[in-house]
């Protein structure tokens, strides 16, 4: 099944307009030496038949019936609306709003995303998106070494590992050493950032603190310390969240976070095994010209109409070329979309509805497992939507609930080899007190 | 940023995207911003409450202390449902896309977007599934990945493939990355310092060189508008990296000395990389891992039909010859347990094999690393798999001879009346100049294209490459009729026409948009990047 | 096209005004027109010091961007503040209000090695 509507008798037009014989004849610039040998690529399927093939791949997967997986991709409620409206062909189906005037749609709707971004976070300026959290807290560490002229950065292990290995890869192109922050991972510790340990790792050669809130193991950092300890050293707070959380945290902004960077999946944006999602920046509009990615800004015609256009291009690989402050061009602006029909459906009362039921029910599963003495909480302190619990033989009874559709969260020990017999279980608003029940069960039953 | 003023609040209830009567009248657009259609207490969607049993049980945890917590609500919009949904859909009219209308950009290759690959994307076996559960429960989706990369080495001739960069742009910050690690393993990191361009280049190439810290060497184009093989030649030595090169070329023309070149840098101990982005051109026609390059990134939401989305999400998946398998990011999908070629041969048919399993293999000493979280943009890669699945081979070779065909035909159509600064056998795309129109009557190349959006139709792109002068680069691609080709020609002459009858008339294009020309130089030096509350609306929503 | 006789210029489309030992700075209109509506310019800082044909600062507009190249040695020893606010004044009077930087001249002979008027109008005929 191909696209393409040409007949033989719309080619033969075209090759006579042309004035060559044959397709081939329009080939003929390919040197023999380097033309194509055979391919061994399946013949063409017909709509029926590519749809069973589809089936059968979406068939061999097992969704859960139950999961209190995260570790950075959270299952929320993606609003009907969502999907109605990314689904509409003139958002899906056309280019980056090069020509403003025939693309108002995306180019407001990216107005919109900006200004949702910043409400939520408190900060002054935001941009068009990135590939995800991972990549815009890359962008965001080096854009602190541009802005401060220093070379090394600090990086809190709180920060998840996903995460911090790609700012591994990003920083190993300039050259930027990246130390780590230590958390305290002891049991009964605190799960967080001691902000003295951060002070000992910066320097006046460090652009940049790096620290998530809340952290990977779900616990709640001192931000306003570790920003404290940052300012003190001449360092930029790079504040890495969760959007839904900000419904109820204090926002980076208050706290005194130079740059913000966060994975946008949770607002409206399925699992999908890993991507498309969305990758959020916010700063101070004193730093936007060196800010990376794309911006849009309002503006009027010569008759007075307000309209958007994207601006500050100059910052831009297609301006500035070499002297760009990052390569970025596609980004994600259907998920971005996705995120701002999110923020709109759900509005401040939902926003809060769902950060309220997520901490709830993550305070619930950790008392029901603790009540029944199948886990006990790894961490002191104050966490959010998710939880650190310690299981004894966690790996194999782990792998037992799968088996049965039930997905009892994040084995820690896949990152950190000295976590063993630790879980992170996660909660959201999808998550119902008879799934909890289910869980508690059936982990006993496993023991 | 600054409070620029709204228009008067639409208290009519209409708000439609257009409103004001038709034929000479001036169209007025109102459609305020989703903030100024707010009211406090409205709301979409809900959620249940949490039980009195679960908030009985949270109470025992540690509570949030209240200095994490915010003082005041975030101010997100308060809408009913159906408010927001036409908001957004008399946003959507306001948009051009594919789906409407001829979008011939340059450089971007706008097929359609099969609404198959749509389908596909959403079943929920496939969208549901979390990147992080167990590798059992994840076999459809590895499988998938593993095939598509399959289909991607037969597609290019290379040896590996990494679906993981996520657009572009990313992929040739992967290969440049993997470029770096493959000359330090060698011992030849410190000294290759340079990676070499073409004049022609689009601008991602030296930006990307500049983020691995390399320095970026331009090499000029030769006057039949490929890189001039002699100026390459003497560009290259042992302080060269990589050469970063696009065929066929920015200008839509086949490198036809590719051979010498790819023989001259590899022979100069550097990399051969290039840019996948024109792939549409010769697919079934020339591989590049065959014909010897080392790196090249897939644009799958150019060649591969997965929707551009108003600017992404799109994937740059890479292509590898075996040298440099090793550096690939990391995890890697692969068949930990099975026959290769078995499983390829059942998928053919539309089997499962029994025995097969997928996993992720992580345990890649030599690996650059990883570029993003997860494993890349799958809810791209199956649009990619679909579409690769739907043409077959003999498709995907269609593709290309269809594509090339009606690249060429608007060349010879149009040749008369625009300059063609390289008036020799397109590939999938021509660049004109529009240099005549300019020198003769002050019309420039950004005068045309607003000419065009008066016809409905999207611009091509203008002013790429930098080596053409009032440059416009138009890429039909092979999924447009010959009606809709004749319909562009008969436009386009009409301008060239109206340029030299009635200069102003272009000029002062486009006049029957939504909006006319924005200015671009106030949004610029006064910049006004988001929403500013009006004040006294600092009281935060209601939150009843 | 005539530029501005009283000045000296520069091949890379800078301006320089001498008055003693001070020299006034900024970028003809041939590079203004080029670049388009101006949007930002990036000053250098009072007190810093240039080299000639060094960079020392940037200007962009809409659609493009460029460095400045000093086309004379000095001390910065004033910049004008009023191209934060109103960058287009590089387009609308590059020669009197729109000036960049005064400095104090380092080495008068570097002169020599600029044209005039009439020079650079040649090279940018």
């Amino acid at each position: 099944m191909t696209y393409s509507p040409h007949t033989d008798a719309d080619r033969s037009r075209m090759l006579d307009a042309i004035g060559v014989g044959s397709v081939d004849d329009l080939f003929v610039d390919i040197p023999a030496s380097v033309q194509a040998g055979e391919w061994q690529i399946p013949p063409p399927l017909a709509e029926q038949e590519v749809r069973a093939e589809l089936a059968r791949l979406a068939g061999r997967n097992r969704i859960p019936e139950v999961s209190f997986l995260g570790a950075g991709v959270y299952r929320h409620l993606v609003p009907s609306v969502v999907a109605e409206v990314i689904g509409r062909p003139e958002f899906a189906t056309s280019y980056t709003p090069y020509q403003p005037e025939v693309s108002q749609g995306t180019l407001q709707s990216i107005y919109e995303f900006q200004s949702l971004i910043c409400e939520l976070t408190g900060m002054e300026v935001a941009t068009a998106s990135h590939y995800d959290g991972a990549t815009a807290t890359a962008e965001a560490a080096l854009m602190a070494c541009r802005l401060t002229r220093r070379h090394r950065i600090a990086v809190s292990a709180g920060v998840s590992p996903d995460t911090r290995r790609v700012l591994e890869t990003y920083c190993s192109g300039p050259r930027i050493e990246l130390v780590t922050v230590p958390i305290d991972l002891a049991e009964g510790g605190s799960g967080t950032t001691d902000p003295a340990d951060a002070g000992a790792a910066l320097g006046d050669d460090v652009a940049c603190l790096v620290a998530a809130q809340p952290n990977f193991y779900g616990q709640l950092e001192p931000m306003q310390e570790l920003a404290d300890a940052a300012h003190a050293a001449g360092a930029q707070l790079v504040a890495v969240v969760e959007p839904t959380s900000l419904a109820l945290l204090e926002p980076p902004g208050a706290y005194g976070a130079d740059l913000v960077a966060a994975e946008g999946q949770p607002l409206g944006i399925p699992a999908s095994f890993g991507g498309p999602y969305v990758g959020l920046m916010a700063a101070r509009m004193a730093s936007v010209r060196q800010m990376p990615g794309r911006l849009v800004g309002a503006t009027r015609d010569a008759a007075g109409r307000k309209g958007y256009v994207l601006t500050l291009q100059a910052r831009e690989q297609h301006i500035r070329r070499e002297k760009a402050a990052s390569n970025i061009c596609t980004n994600q602006a259907l998920m971005a979309l996705a995120a701002t029909v999110y923020l709109a459906a759900v509005g401040p009362q939902g926003l809060r509805e769902v950060a309220e039921l997520s901490t709830i029910q993550a305070r619930h599963l950790a008392a029901a497992l603790e009540a029944a003495n199948v886990a006990e909480r790894r961490f002191a302190g104050p966490y959010f939507a998710e939880v650190t619990m310690r299981l004894p033989d966690a790996a194999r009874r782990h792998a037992a609930l799968a088996e049965r559709g039930i997905v009892a969260g994040y084995l820690a020990e896949r990152n950190d080899p000295a976590l063993r017999d630790t879980l992170l279980l996660s909660a959201t608003e999808l998550t119902t007190d008879a799934d909890i029940e289910r869980l508690v069960s059936a982990l006993e039953a496993s023991a | 940023m600054s409070v620029t003023e709204s228009l008067p609040p639409d208290t009519s209830g209409r708000g439609a995207a257009f409103s004001g009567a038709e034929g000479g009248d001036e169209l007025v657009i109102v459609e305020p911003l989703i903030f100024e259609r707010s009211r406090p207490g409205r709301r979409a969607v809900r959620f249940p409450l949490a039980s009195a049993e679960s908030r009985e049980r949270a109470a025992g945890q540690p509570e949030l202390p209240a200095s994490v917590l915010r003082s005041e609500a975030p101010r997100l919009p308060e809408v009913s449902e159906l408010e927001l949904l036409r908001h957004f859909n008399r946003l959507a009219h306001l948009n051009q896309a594919i789906d409407l209308n001829f979008y011939p950009l340059g450089s971007c290759t706008m097929k359609y977007n099969p609404k198959v690959n749509e389908w596909a994307a959403r079943l929920p076996g496939l969208a549901d599934s979390h990147p992080f559960d167990p590798e059992g429960l994840a076999q459809g989706s590895l499988e998938l990945m593993w095939l598509l990369a399959e289909q991607l080495k037969a597609i290019s001739g290379f040896d590996a493939v990494s679906l993981q960069p996520a657009a572009g742009a990313h992929g040739e910050l992967t290969g440049m990355l993997m470029t770096r690690a493959f000359h330090s393993a060698n011992g030849e990191g410190e000294q290759r310092t340079k990676v070499l361009v073409p004049d022609s280049a689009h601008g991602t190439n030296p930006a990307t060189a500049t983020m691995v810290g390399y320095q970026t060497v331009t090499i000029r184009s030769n006057e039949r508008g490929g890189i001039d093989l002699e100026a390459l030649r003497a560009a290259l030595g042992p302080d060269v990296a990589a050469l970063m090169i696009t065929n066929p070329s920015t200008l839509g023309i086949f490198e036809d000395q590719i051979g010498d070149v790819v023989a001259a840098v590899k022979g100069a101990g550097a990399i051969a990389y290039m840019d996948g982005a024109n792939l549409n051109a010769i697919l079934g026609r020339f591989r590049p891992g065959e014909a010897g390059f080392d790196i090249m990134h897939f644009n799958l939401h150019k060649t591969f039909s997965t929707p551009h989305g108003g600017g992404g999400p799109g994937a740059g998946p890479v292509g590898v010859s075996a040298r440099l398998e090793p550096y690939l990011p990391t995890p890697m999908p692969v068949l930990a347990a099975g026959d290769p070629a078995e499983v390829l041969a059942n998928a053919r048919a539309g089997r499962s094999t029994q025995g097969a399993r997928f996993a992720l293999d992580d345990e890649r000493p030599d690996s650059i690393g990883k570029v993003r979280s997860c494993y890349g943009n799958f809810g791209m890669f199956v649009r990619a798999y679909t579409y690769i699945r739907s043409n077959g081979g003999a498709g995907l070779r269609t593709i290309s001879d269809d594509a090339v065909l009606a690249a060429n035909y608007l060349r010879v159509k149009l040749r008369d009346r625009y300059d063609v600064p390289y008036d020799r056998l397109s590939k999938h795309e021509v660049v004109f100049s529009g240099r005549r129109q300019k020198r003769s009557h002050g019309v420039t190349t950004l005068d045309i294209a607003k000419a065009i959006l008066d016809h409905g139709i999207h611009p091509p792109t203008i002013y790429f490459p930098l080596i053409v002068e009032e440059a416009l680069m138009v890429e039909p691609t092979e999924t447009e009729s010959l009606e809709t080709l004749d319909h562009f020609i008969g436009v386009m002459r009409e301008i060239a026409e109206l340029a030299e009858t009635d200069p102003a008339a272009v000029k002062r294009a486009p006049i029957s948009t939504p909006v006319g020309r924005l200015d671009e130089a106030a949004a610029a030096r006064r910049p006004d990047l988001r929403y500013v509350f009006p004040a006294g609306a600092d009281d935060g929503p209601s939150t009843a | 096209m005539s530029y501005p006789d009283d000045l000296a210029y520069s091949r890379e489309h800078e301006w320089v005004r001498v008055e003693g030992s001070r020299a006034t700075i900024g970028i003809t209109s041939f590079a203004a027109d080029e670049l388009g509506d101006i949007v930002f310019v990036e000053l250098p800082e009072v007190g810093a010091t240039l080299t000639q044909f060094g960079t020392f600062g940037v200007v962009e507009s809409v659609k493009a961007v460029s460095d400045l190249y000093a086309p004379v040695s000095g001390a910065i020893v004033e910049v004008n503040d009023a191209l934060r606010e109103a960058p287009e004044l590089l387009n609308s009077d590059p020669f009197g209000e729109g000036w960049i930087a005064r400095l104090e001249l380092s080495e008068s002979s570097e002169l020599d090695a600029l044209l005039d008027a009439e020079a650079y109008a040649a090279e940018t005929a």
